[in-house]
């Protein structure tokens, strides 16, 4: 007894040790998060040049000294422009991802602790939706609202809704039936301090990971669709659009997709790192 | 006293000249890496086993008895080291063997019956081709006599209709016929040797007996019996030596009588005076006890004194359930019973006969189909939620598995705390201070407040799950199997706090087991379940000294009892 209890603080003091010792990739990862985050914030104080003046004689310059990144058919530096269309692109992934959880939210908890007659109806609406690809859902409401940079965050956030939703449902039915939340039953708990104190806390531990990998994938889906013309458009710096500027020229000026690209790449792996991070880190915890 | 004396004396007294058939001298298992996790866990211990003989090695859970035993099959475990001064079987050292001398071994020459038969039987494969199996694998004979043989063991075993079980899979088989297959499995080959690894510690008392038997005529025909179990109930069925071990030693090993009735090292006294049973009513099981503070329960709360209304009082409760197929089993009809203030209630019966459903009903968190239930003539099933949560804060529940009945995100003072405000809000002030005196009420400390539950062992899990029961300052506490899951010498100190805080508290239980033993030890009156029905009700004494229902009868007949306790009364009355 002793001797495992002594294991055990051991492990959590290792745990907590580990904290400054987490892998390379992770640390890779938050650097890249901080700068697009900071981008964000202060575009001004990152980019090299305005994003919006043009110089139609240094057109189509591949990358340089003077333009880190090349610049674009009138001329506009590409690094710069990528940087003030960050803000626009990370909110459009936040702000997707608040709208999904948001909803899926609701209807998972509807879902999974309704009455039969809200329930059963929810469920199988949901599984309808999740029947549907995530993209073509998008478009459905882009179609619906039309394009544009706030018609874009709803759509991808509708359009990821279901599947987040159908997870908040399951992990409540489990804990639902949990032993606790019997106990507390039994100690005579009223039904909205059970849901508050352990209902909620517990079927939301896994999402807090998902809300990471959640938002890289939200910025994928907002870029492709912007790139398809549906979403904000091209006089703005935001990256599907800065794709969708550039494949005119594709064939004489290559960084003008690649480096928006990778942004989005950077992006959305950086976040996707993180949060699998998280997500070990937490069920680290409840399994120890 | 050497251990190996002992023994040898004994087998030499009814056995005649029997065979030495396995020969342990000083046998150290360890686990882990070399250095700080690198763990003793079996130390020196000294085994023999003569042809047709029982031996058994007794103890709790880390006593490195299974360990033990498997280290004789070469499964000791992954990360184990297994070193001995002599380790002979049939002659021959079992010391350095290759896996694939083992694989002929084993089966053929020493047999393996585990606990749980539903783990251990594969649930996609029918329990004949099981058996078949051990045959196949050995080159038993060519498919035909293999079939005959299958129905032969099994008819041996117990199994009724072998032929048609013998194409039924492990999950369409009752516990009682598992086990027996199981059994089967391992003596198809008729090794000389079985080893059983707690055989009936997962079975109900009837189904047991069952068990016990078949072992019992395995004995008879000359097979020898290694028995591995906490029960000593049950090893005094079975063994001609008992070994008592504890923390990786044997600390006693003699002759069955001997060690039972004129046990010689105080751990083995303390294991026998620990189990309860009918003749330990009234009395402590352990020494230890907790502190209980004067004052620990409010005065102020309005207990009313009238004591011809029963506390709590169940009528004809009637509880169905749909089942995934669509079908309607009624799992409690008809059950009505009475609770007195500071007064026990038993209810005993066998896994699947409603007992649990009936304590959930009397809790209200299930509504019954038909009948009612009154807590201090109100009735409570039905009521409104509000008026239902005044009188939940009565009653307290104790399950089986306190872990899982404990928020993962809680420590124990929070668990304490958030039962402590709900029933009393003024105590939030000093909330914490409370918690730490429950804690010592139920024999623990306040440096335990801070502790997560997951770090503590099973029978501290236990303790705080009563110190949350009486937070709240109940009247009643439900106890459904809540000793079930603990080792012997914890659920005595726990029984025993129990009936401490029912003496100081006035507090009512609804005590829920499958255990006769600690049912008698515990109840003032009882009440027999089987199949949802109550067979029987009266005094504990009545009950259980003198049943009138057939199934109680049955119950108490199969029931194994600690053989020498009649000489331990015979020798006080003296």
């Amino acid at each position: 007894m002793t001797a495992s209890v002594t294991g055990q603080a051991r492990a959590a003091s290792e745990r907590q040790r580990s904290i400054f010792k987490v892998p390379l990739s992770v640390a890779l990862s938050v650097l890249v998060a901080l700068f697009f985050v900071a981008a964000a914030i202060t575009p001004a104080a990152l980019s090299t040049h305005s994003p919006f003046d043009t110089d139609l004689l240094s057109s189509l310059t591949p990358p340089a000294s003077d333009h880190l990144l090349g610049t674009d058919d009138i001329g506009r530096d590409l690094y710069s422009r990528i940087i003030w269309g960050t803000r626009q692109s990370l909110l459009i992934g936040l702000g997707a991802m608040a709208v999904a959880l948001t909803s899926a939210t609701v209807l998972g908890f509807a879902a999974a602790l309704a009455p039969r007659w809200i329930a059963e109806p929810i469920d199988r609406i949901l599984e309808i939706l999740l029947a549907f690809p995530t993209l073509l859902l998008a478009l459905l409401f882009v179609a619906l609202l039309g394009p544009s940079a706030t018609s874009l965050l709803f759509s991808v956030g509708i359009g990821t809704a279901p599947g987040y939703a159908r997870l908040i449902r399951a992990q409540t039915l489990k804990v639902k039936s949990s032993g606790y939340v019997e106990a507390a039953w039994a100690l005579g708990h009223p039904g909205h301090t059970i849901f508050r104190q352990h209902i909620a806390p517990n079927a939301f531990r896994p999402l807090v990971a998902l809300f990471a990998l959640g938002i890289g994938q939200s910025v994928v889906w907002a870029s492709g669709l912007s790139f398809l013309g549906l979403g904000v458009a091209p006089p703005s710096p935001e990256w599907g659009a800065l794709l969708e500027a550039g494949k005119a020229n594709i064939t004489v000026a290559w960084w003008l997709e690649i480096f928006p690209g990778v942004a989005i790449v950077f992006v959305a792996l950086s976040f996707t790192q993180i949060g699998r991070y998280i997500q070990d880190r937490l069920e680290g915890t409840l399994h120890q | 006293m050497n251990a190996f004396a002992q023994a040898q004396v004994m087998s030499h007294d009814g056995m005649g000249a029997s065979r030495l058939i396995l020969e342990v001298r000083d046998l150290n298992v360890w686990f882990g890496q070399d250095g700080d996790s690198r763990r003793h866990v079996v130390k020196g211990v000294d085994l023999e086993l003569y042809a047709g003989q029982c031996i058994a090695l007794v103890g709790e859970s880390g006593s490195g008895k299974s360990v033990t035993a498997r280290s004789l099959i070469g499964l000791a475990g992954a990360g184990s080291r297994v070193e001995a001064a002599n380790l002979t079987f049939e002659g021959e050292t079992l010391l350095g063997r290759s896996d694939r001398w083992w694989r002929h071994v084993r089966g053929s020459k020493i047999g393996l019956i585990l606990q749980d038969a539903l783990v251990s039987l594969d649930p996609l494969r029918p329990v004949g081709k099981e058996i078949d199996e051990a045959l196949w694998l050995h080159r038993w004979g060519d498919r035909a006599s293999r079939r005959e043989k299958i129905l032969k063991i099994l008819g041996q075993v117990g199994v009724p209709e072998p032929a048609l079980r013998a194409k039924q899979r492990s999950g369409e088989l009752s516990g009682g016929l598992r086990q027996r297959a199981l059994i089967a499995a391992a003596i198809a080959l008729h090794p000389n040797v079985v080893i059983a690894d707690e055989p009936t510690t997962a079975l109900d008392v009837t189904v047991q007996a069952q068990v016990l038997g078949v072992l019992k005529q395995m004995l008879a025909r000359g097979t020898s019996i290694i028995l591995i179990s906490h029960d000593l109930a049950v090893v005094s069925k079975l063994a001609d030596i008992i070994y008592v071990m504890r923390g990786g030693s044997i600390v006693e090993a003699g002759p069955r009588d001997r060690v039972l009735n004129r046990p010689r090292h105080r751990y083995t006294q303390q294991l026998i005076d620990a189990v309860p049973s009918e003749h330990t009513k009234g009395t402590r099981l352990s020494a230890d006890g907790g502190v209980l503070r004067p004052g620990l329960f409010s005065q102020s709360r309005g207990r009313s004194s009238n004591n011809r209304v029963p506390l709590l009082d169940a009528r004809n409760i009637v509880k169905t359930f749909r089942s995934p197929d669509g079908i309607r089993r009624t799992v409690v009809k008809g059950v009505s019973f009475t609770l007195a203030r500071g007064e026990t209630l038993g209810i005993v019966g066998e896994s699947g006969s409603g007992k649990s459903t009936l304590a959930r009903v009397a809790l209200s968190l299930e509504t019954p189909d038909s009948g009612e239930v009154r807590f201090e003539g109100r009735i409570w099933t039905g009521a409104v939620p509000a008026e239902q949560r005044q009188i939940r804060k009565r009653i307290s529940v104790v399950y089986q598995d306190p872990l899982s009945s404990f928020d993962p995100r809680w420590r124990v003072s929070r668990i304490l705390t958030d039962a402590i405000t709900l029933a009393n809000p003024s105590r939030a002030q000093d909330a914490r201070q409370y918690a730490a005196a429950l804690l010592e009420a139920v024999g623990l400390e306040p440096v335990h407040l801070d502790r997560w539950p997951l770090q503590m062992s099973g029978g501290q899990r236990q303790r705080v799950a009563i110190a949350r029961a009486i937070a709240t300052e109940p009247e009643i506490i439900i106890l459904d199997e809540a000793v079930s899951a603990l080792d012997v010498s914890v659920q005595a100190q726990i029984l025993d706090l129990l009936t401490d805080l029912q003496a100081q508290l006035g507090i009512s239980y609804l005590f829920i087991s499958h255990d006769l033993g600690v049912i008698h030890h515990m109840s003032d009156r009882v009440l027999v379940m089987k199949d949802g029905k109550a067979v029987e009700q009266g005094t504990a004494d009545q009950v259980f000294y003198h049943p009138k229902h057939a199934y109680t009868q049955s119950l108490l007949a199969s029931l194994p009892r600690l053989e020498y306790a009649q000489l331990r009364m015979a020798a006080s009355a003296r």
